[in-house]
């Protein structure tokens, strides 16, 4: 993790154009994302959006402010490093033969990765785990040659019984403490 | 009762309180005309020339009345034709709901005649915006854009109809958006404030628009008075106080007043007010707040921080923070900087004047002030023209000043004049202009015609495009690419072509005879001034720049 990066969350109304909206923002205010993921909740007319990103605090509140001010984010909340669960999935298609192939297979056991699909020339591994993890795997796996892989992006939770969908509203969290 | 998506569309905007909306019929929109032909005697509809023409004037009608201002257009280029003004509602903060009109949902997405993505192409210039492809959810659509429109910082919201939407029949039942909540501030942000100005030595009060929106100008000359501090102003927040007012300096920033600048440069308190700090006037962002901490009131709070970091920041609507402020700050009298304000006020450099005998911008201006009363509302094109307004009128009530600040959008005037017209009850108005803002938007003098509305236009003509002149002469080393037209409009044959009348003033002393004439018409005028072409708009602060490089002279 950059000493820089953060993660937000946010719920959303689950309404066409609404990720439109939200990834508009990033562009017209010039705010560069690291990765956004998307989809439904346990509710079923919102859907959850995790974004991360890297900048100084100034970028992250502009990026907290500028996305409470759209009609359709009800929830966004910067997410804590140490208080939350972070997730991201990573499928990836390396080479593999007859020399190979039991060496991928270790690596795959030690990283806890699944064997989603294997041939005689490839096979494809599927881990989830923090970024880091995912990363340390890619490098492990590059000198054997891959051939392509996908990230689903950051995914968020916090520890503890409260919701996302319970936090205070920005305007709510900006009002009166006394 | 079942009644149609167009008619429900009326009886929506009736409920919400509209009497008067602007528009251009058209193919998508035919339903709507259709209802808006029956209800006639509940809303006026002001057909214009041109779309843009439409949006701007429900603009300058929402700026004076301080009611949310709607326009209709049609699909495809009737939409389209709406965006800058949209925009220029956006940049300003004005309440405005845009309605347009789409093909049938079953056309959408095939590239139908006069299909545009409308929402899409408005979405990062509107405050929120709407598709609507079910009739079901039309009212509640239309009651919560008024409400998104009018609540917290105002702006602009677009409902998009599909024309089958128009003609379904559903069921309707009137009722009004409660307001969004807006943020309000702890006791001990307040106290930090408060503690601020007691102990501060030279408070400055900076002003924007958002004085005027919330009809503030009374807390906050109590609040100027009681803190005993000075009052500078953005262009936005021209007119909330009154231009005689002992405490004004007047506008801030790349045009402003050098007192309000230098004074501004001087003060270790900051209390800015309703305003977002554009660039326009703040200059070089560093330095403008160097030596001094900020208060920053808004009720936006992307704005805090934004461009300008906040040591204390108030959030809410600003009549109600500057009420509470009231409550905590004391009485103070700071006589040592009340004397250095008036030094600098008194300074020549603050002085700049036209020579009074001479047919020029400032004696216009003048002029056309002595012919108009405290309550007339005067607009403005983009350009030279507007920044003399801004600098030489001498404003008094709130909502007179009518202006495109944010987008600086050339073509505005026209049909913002046309819209205050009608948002004052016909009172008379003035549009300051020019020759090349005129020519954007001059077929609107049509709409005023058609209307006869009581609007006197006062067209600066200095053959050129003047604003980007004077940047050519000063920082282009004189190289004026394409900014002196060789126009050869005849304004007064013009005018009366159009069905107004036309004055043609080439010096001083025929200037005054035309004013008589014009302002005792009641119908549109149009007043063709010549002036230098080399006039420039001065005092200058060069963009990024400060006070120390502020240019006095040509």
């Amino acid at each position: 993790m950059d000493n820089d990066e953060f993660v937000i969350s946010m719920l959303v109304n689950n309404e066409a154009g609404v990720l439109t909206r939200v990834s508009g923002l990033f562009a017209r205010r010039d705010f560069n994302i690291d990765s956004l993921s998307v989809g439904v909740t346990e509710q079923p007319g919102l859907s959850r959006i995790t974004i991360t990103a890297h900048g100084d605090d100034y970028l992250k509140d502009q990026i907290i402010k500028q996305l409470a001010k759209l009609q359709d984010v009800k929830v966004v909340k910067p997410m804590p490093f140490n208080n939350s669960v972070m997730r991201e999935l990573l499928l990836i298609k390396v080479q593999a033969d007859r020399d190979t192939r039991s060496a991928l297979l270790e690596a795959a056991s030690v990283f806890r990765a699944k064997v989603v699909d294997l041939k005689s020339d490839s096979i494809i591994l599927e881990i989830t785990g923090e970024r880091s993890k995912c990363e340390a795997f890619i490098e492990y796996l590059r000198p054997y040659g891959i051939v392509e892989l996908c990230r689903t992006g950051l995914t968020s939770i916090s520890r503890g019984l409260k919701p996302l969908k319970d936090s205070k509203s920005f305007v709510e969290e900006n009002s009166a403490k006394e | 009762m079942k009644i149609t998506g167009a008619e429900l569309i009326i009886r929506a905007l009736i409920s919400e309180g509209v009497d008067c909306v602007f528009g251009y019929p058209g193919g998508a929109v035919l339903n709507i005309y259709d209802e808006l032909y029956k209800f006639s005697a509940q809303i006026k509809h002001i057909a214009t020339c041109h779309e843009q023409g439409a949006v701007h004037a429900a603009d300058g009608y929402a700026r004076v009345s301080g009611k949310v201002g709607v326009v209709i257009a049609t699909s495809g280029p009737g939409a389209t034709n709406l965006v800058t003004g949209i925009a220029n509602a956006y940049l300003d903060s004005v309440p405005l709901v845009a309605i347009t009109g789409n093909v049938a949902c079953p056309f959408i997405g095939k590239d139908s005649f006069q299909e545009v993505d409308i929402t899409g192409v408005t979405m990062p210039i509107t405050k929120h915006n709407y598709i609507v492809k079910d009739v079901n959810r039309l009212g509640d659509v239309i009651h919560q854009a008024f409400a998104i429109a009018r609540s917290g910082r105002p702006g602009p919201v677009l409902i998009d109809i599909p024309k089958d939407v128009q003609q379904c029949e559903c069921e309707y039942v009137e009722y009004i958006h409660q307001p969004a909540p807006v943020a309000t501030n702890g006791r001990s942000t307040l106290r930090k404030a408060a503690e601020q100005i007691n102990d501060c030595k030279r408070p400055y009060i900076y002003i924007g628009g958002g004085v005027i929106k919330s009809n503030a100008t009374e807390e906050l000359l109590e609040f100027a008075d009681r803190i005993d501090a000075p009052i500078g102003s953005s262009m936005m927040g021209l007119a909330a106080v009154p231009h005689d007012h002992p405490r004004f300096l007047g506008m801030t920033g790349m045009h402003g007043k050098y007192a309000a600048s230098q004074i501004l440069a001087e003060s270790d308190l900051l209390i800015a007010i309703g305003t977002r700090f554009s660039d326009r006037a703040t200059g070089n962002k560093t330095e403008f707040t160097k030596g001094k901490k900020v208060i920053h009131i808004d009720i936006d709070p992307s704005e805090i921080g934004k461009n300008i970091p906040a040591y204390v920041a108030l959030l809410g609507d600003v009549k109600t923070v500057l009420q509470q402020l009231l409550a905590g700050v004391k009485q103070r009298n700071r006589p040592s900087w009340r004397q250095a304000v008036q030094a600098i006020k008194d300074s020549s450099d603050n002085r700049l004047e036209m020579p009074p005998d001479q047919l020029n911008p400032e004696t216009v201006i003048k002029a056309v002030r002595r012919h108009a009363s405290d309550d007339t509302v005067v607009c403005t094109d983009v350009g030279q023209h507007q920044m003399w307004t801004a600098q030489y009128y001498d404003f008094s009530r709130p909502r007179t000043f009518i202006t495109s600040g944010g987008l600086g959008a050339m073509g505005f005037g026209m049909g913002a004049a046309i819209g205050a017209c009608f948002g004052t009850g016909g009172r008379k108005t003035i549009l300051f202009t020019s020759d090349g803002s005129f020519h954007m938007n001059m077929n609107e003098l049509a709409t005023a015609v058609s209307n006869q509305l009581p609007l006197v236009i006062v067209l600066l003509n200095n053959n050129a495009l003047g604003m980007v002149r004077q940047w050519q002469a000063m920082f282009f080393e004189q190289r004026y690419s394409n900014t002196s037209l060789a126009r050869r409009t005849d304004y007064v044959r013009l005018a009366e072509a159009m069905g107004a009348v036309g004055f043609k003033v080439d010096t001083l002393s025929q200037l005054e005879p035309a004013l008589a004439k014009a302002f005792a018409e009641t119908g549109p005028v149009l007043i063709e001034v010549t002036i230098d072409q080399d006039a420039k708009v001065l005092p200058m602060i060069p963009p990024n720049g400060t006070i120390h490089d502020i240019i006095l002279k040509a």
